[in-house]
């Protein structure tokens, strides 16, 4: 076993970029290791979890690159490290090509007269003085940084505020202006449906659906997910809001969100009651009862606001259905109970989406007994090892415990593909659940990705004498770079069943579920 | 109060990104105007200095 570690002094990249340089070195043969980071403490914290800090490394500063390998022979660790610089290179000439590239907030905003918003996702130590600079000099910010101390969120926010600008973030990971779409979104038709959102994964859901019902948004305002916090008291949300409401293009507004503290619903409930045109809001699991006598429409999941908010777009009555396709649920509850081997019982829900988990889990739990999860909705319903599931389980694999060092599943599908093959080995599981989130941002083919796990997984259970059962939905629209119809092709391919909507595709789970017992 | 926002809306977006390339890639994809900045951690890393530094530039 050999180990090199290099440092590239005073050489900055980007996270995303790095993360995938040391993903295409780590599947070069031979290689049983590469990690490729700026050094700063946290990324130090990774390489000593992996043998690879070495003091050099320790020493460096945030601004130098560390590149470290661990390869079963000398060579194949020099080539990897020759990997790494080729890869390096190829950024620089070909991602960098000659366009200027300003070093200053001030020759960026001359080079660009006019520039109206500044998209900010530099590393959380950093992000305050960023955002506060681009909000001087009258720019609105989308912040995508995440751990900014809530201190300097609630700070850059009043700064926004007595400026009168848009301060999505930090942790934004989802704003659709003037029908473009930014940092993880989809493309998504032009209309007269507003969004204020709390919930980046949440937005996508929502939106996705509006689109798919032929409708379009006028604006998706991203908050960040602690805009809705007591400290925070949804001073983006409320701003968003009032904006939607004197925007002539919008026509219905929809608020999503987890449940905030009773007081900042109450806040964000007065403000709602003052504005004339009709807003839908779904703050996920939370008090109906907070929604009485407000002027406010409670949806209780995410594909329920999208629906109401196209049928009053519409000028139709919402209807509620649990199914948009009845007789075949039927018909795949039908066949699919059939065919199980007496052992298998249980559903395993592996989300990339935290609030597409959420939703899920919610309408699960209606039907389950228990529901374990990384994220329960009940402190008995925590998995005593996150690692191992129990009976029915539902994960978010985005949450810290899957992501240290690794990029989240919906940029690199590989953590959930990893824990597609360790539940196949679990005799009991009938049906695999999850959720699969196109857009900008989000990996090239996951649906690709997951087929692949499926098809495996599939086989497994059949040379057991059982059958799987998978179920799936595609949170994007026909124009994202993936291309909804052909990522649900995917899929279907390999026999998954492709629901709607994830909340479709938990209520066809929690069927069949129930038809096993 | 909105007036700025609403501003924002009727324009044409031009978006100045500071941070990951990835997200001015797909703005460009999708025909918006972006520039990039060439950023990266101020005065190596150090805290202390670069907050000293930037008091300096304002």
């Amino acid at each position: 076993m050999a180990k090199k570690v290099v440092i590239d002094e005073n050489n900055y990249y980007d996270s995303v970029t790095l993360m995938s340089i040391s993903k295409d070195i780590k599947g070069m043969e031979g290689i049983t290791e590469a990690v490729v980071v700026m050094a700063t403490p946290h990324n130090k914290e990774l390489l000593e979890n992996v043998g690879l800090l070495t003091d050099e490394a320790d020493n460096a500063s945030p601004k130098d690159m560390v590149i470290a390998v661990e390869a079963d022979s000398d060579d194949l660790a020099e080539e990897a490290l020759a990997g790494v610089e080729e890869a390096l290179e190829a950024k620089a000439s070909g991602g960098g090509d000659d366009e200027y590239r300003p070093r200053t907030l001030d020759s960026a905003l001359d080079a660009m007269p006019g520039a109206n918003l500044a998209v900010i996702s530099v590393p959380g130590d950093y992000a305050k003085k960023e955002a506060e600079k681009a909000l001087n000099k009258g720019l609105h910010v989308m912040l995508f940084s995440d751990n900014v101390p809530v201190e300097e969120e609630i700070e850059l926010k009043e700064l926004a505020a007595e400026k009168g600008l848009l301060l999505m973030g930090p942790d934004c990971g989802t704003a659709v202006i003037n029908n473009k779409p930014l940092a993880f979104s989809n493309v998504v038709s032009e209309g007269n449906i507003g969004l204020v959102a709390a919930s980046g994964t949440g937005a996508q859901e929502v939106s996705t659906i509006i689109d798919k019902s032929g409708l379009g948004v006028s604006q998706v305002i991203g908050t960040g997910g602690r805009d809705l916090s007591t400290e925070v008291g949804g001073m983006e949300m409320l701003k968003g809001l009032k904006a939607l409401a004197a925007d002539d293009s919008t026509e219905v507004i929809v608020l999503v969100s987890k449940p905030p503290a009773d007081e900042v619903v109450k806040k964000i409930l007065a403000e709602v009651d003052k504005i004339e045109k009709p807003v839908v809001v779904n703050f996920l699991g939370g008090n109906e009862d907070l929604f009485e006598g407000s002027k406010a429409i409670y949806s209780s999941n995410l594909e329920e606001a999208a629906l109401r908010a196209v049928a009053l777009s519409e000028g139709n009555d919402y209807e509620a259905k649990d199914f948009t396709i009845p007789e075949e649920v039927a018909k795949i509850v039908e066949e699919e109970t059939a065919k199980y081997s007496d052992d298998q019982k249980y559903l395993r829900g592996l989300y990339t989406g935290g609030t597409l988990c959420d939703e899920s889990m919610l309408i699960l739990a209606d039907e389950l007994d228990a529901l374990y999860s990384n994220i329960p909705l009940k402190p008995e319903w925590a998995l005593e090892d996150n690692a191992k599931s129990q009976e029915n389980t539902a994960l978010d694999l985005g949450e810290d415990e899957f992501t240290k060092g690794r990029p989240h599943p919906m940029i690199e599908p590989y953590t959930r593909v990893e824990r597609v093959e360790v539940e196949a080995e679990d005799e009991e599981m009938a049906i695999l659940l999850a959720d699969v989130v196109l857009g900008y941002g989000s990996h090239e083919d996951p649906a690709g990705e997951l087929a692949e796990s499926i098809k495996d997984a599939k086989a497994k259970a059949e040379e057991r004498g059982g059958h799987l059962t998978t179920i799936v939905s595609v949170c994007g629209t026909d124009n994202d770079p993936q291309d909804l119809a052909e990522q649900t092709a995917k899929l279907e391919e390999v026999g998954a069943i492709v629901m709607p909507s994830n909340a479709q595709a938990a209520r066809l789970a929690a069927k069949i579920v129930q038809e096993i017992n | 109060m909105e007036e700025k926002i609403l501003e924002l809306f009727g324009k044409k977006l031009k978006v100045i990104n500071i941070g990951l390339e990835s997200f001015a890639e797909s703005l460009k994809e999708e025909g918006v105007d972006v520039i990039q900045m060439d950023w990266e951690p101020p005065a190596g890393g150090d805290a202390e200095l670069a907050s000293l530094l930037d008091s300096l530039m304002d």
